[in-house]
């Protein structure tokens, strides 16, 4: 997936990760990807205190070029209807259980930005190379709904 | 418009069902309806068929698959554009075909005022208590309530002039941030905020942030 190129070569390039949370889409591009629905991403970092997730309320908007096509689920009503009113309830129905201090930062694509989570990299992934860092990163940690 | 399809904050729709190796599509005519939209885009109006979507039954909306809202809100503009009728696309289909309900009588639109942010990031802001019964981005659940912007996306198009009338301009957009107690009172989460893009037109200013 695309989207997991980009999060392992921000993981292991601090320059491009600086490039990436400023302008997404050019970052993005810098690997060569993006087109429809990808004209405008904003990437969202996590971090030990923060969490960020992606939903769209309104229909099914969603970062194409890095994720591809979204899964039924994140076009679902459940999912749109409660991801903005109950996200750790959510999160933790759907097997994220976040501790009480972190704090849940939402994102409700109604616009033209498309956005797409930076996942903290996980420990002990000092030794791995970018292609097995990517092979860490899945399209729902990209979402947001789980952690890599 | 209230329509279906503005789902944020709703209650009682159950739990999220993720089905496991899921397909891009299910069956070949979803493959054939996204192809007819997205491989047809440009000279479309995304804002129209959007609303033409947000039109469906509510009660056709949430009971069919995803693919059948982009089939309804297609055939919908092509019947209300002259293309095909009614008639010519139940032959077709072998049988009734139900389509989005017309648009009701709409005020014109107010065009887009200027594409220079009048609010900076930063500004408190609160988001207008309108209803339109045209197409619009503005989710219900934040309407009247206060937020503060955080970025600044650059001037586009207004959807909610752009899928009724055929009037130039562009509006800024902001990247808008709520904290959850402001959107659902005091059972909400201390440690959650939503953030919500908004045109220039849905936001004024005010003095008081958000007190929560």
């Amino acid at each position: 997936m695309n989207g997991a190129r980009v999060v392992a070569r921000a993981w292991v390039d601090p320059a491009y990760r600086a490039r990436l949370l400023a302008d997404g889409t050019a970052a993005i591009a810098e690997l060569g990807f993006g087109g429809p629905e990808g004209e405008h991403i904003v990437v969202v970092e996590n971090g030990p205190a923060v969490h960020n997730v992606v939903v769209c309320t309104l229909c099914s908007c969603y970062p194409w070029p890095v994720l591809g096509l979204p899964p039924t689920w994140y076009k679902s009503a459940p999912y749109r209807a409660r991801m903005v009113r109950e996200p750790r309830v959510l999160l933790r129905e759907m097997g994220l259980d976040l501790p009480e201090d972190v704090e849940i930062r939402v994102w409700d694509s109604s616009a033209e930005s498309r956005y797409m989570v930076l996942p903290e990299r996980p420990a002990g992934t000092e030794s791995l190379d970018e292609a097995a860092l990517a092979a860490l990163v899945s399209r729902d940690a990209m979402i947001g709904t789980v952690r890599p | 418009m209230n329509g279906i399809h503005d789902l944020g904050g709703m209650d009682g729709l159950g739990p999220v069902e993720v089905e496991a190796d899921e397909p891009v599509f299910h069956a070949p005519w979803e493959r054939m309806v996204f192809g007819s939209v997205v491989g047809r885009q440009s000279g479309r109006n995304v804002h129209a068929f959007r609303h033409a979507i947000e039109r469906m039954d509510p009660a056709h909306y949430l009971t069919s698959p995803y693919y059948e809202h982009w089939l309804t809100g297609l055939a919908t503009l092509m019947i209300e554009r002259g293309v095909i009728t009614a008639e010519e696309l139940e032959a077709r289909a072998g049988g009734r075909f139900p389509l989005s309900r017309p648009i009701p009588p709409l005020p014109p639109p107010t065009p887009p005022a200027s594409a220079a942010p009048r609010f900076a990031i930063g500004s408190a802001v609160r988001v207008v208590n309108e209803h339109p019964l045209g197409h619009t981005r503005c989710p219900r659940y934040v309407r009247g309530k206060r937020g503060v912007v955080v970025r600044h996306d650059g001037a586009f198009a207004v959807p909610d002039v752009a899928a009724h009338a055929d009037l130039t301009g562009e509006e800024p957009v902001y990247g808008v941030r709520f904290a959850a107690r402001e959107l659902w009172g005091d059972a909400a989460g201390v440690r959650e905020t939503v953030h919500v893009d908004l045109w220039e037109r849905w936001l004024e200013p005010t003095r008081t942030t958000s007190a929560r």
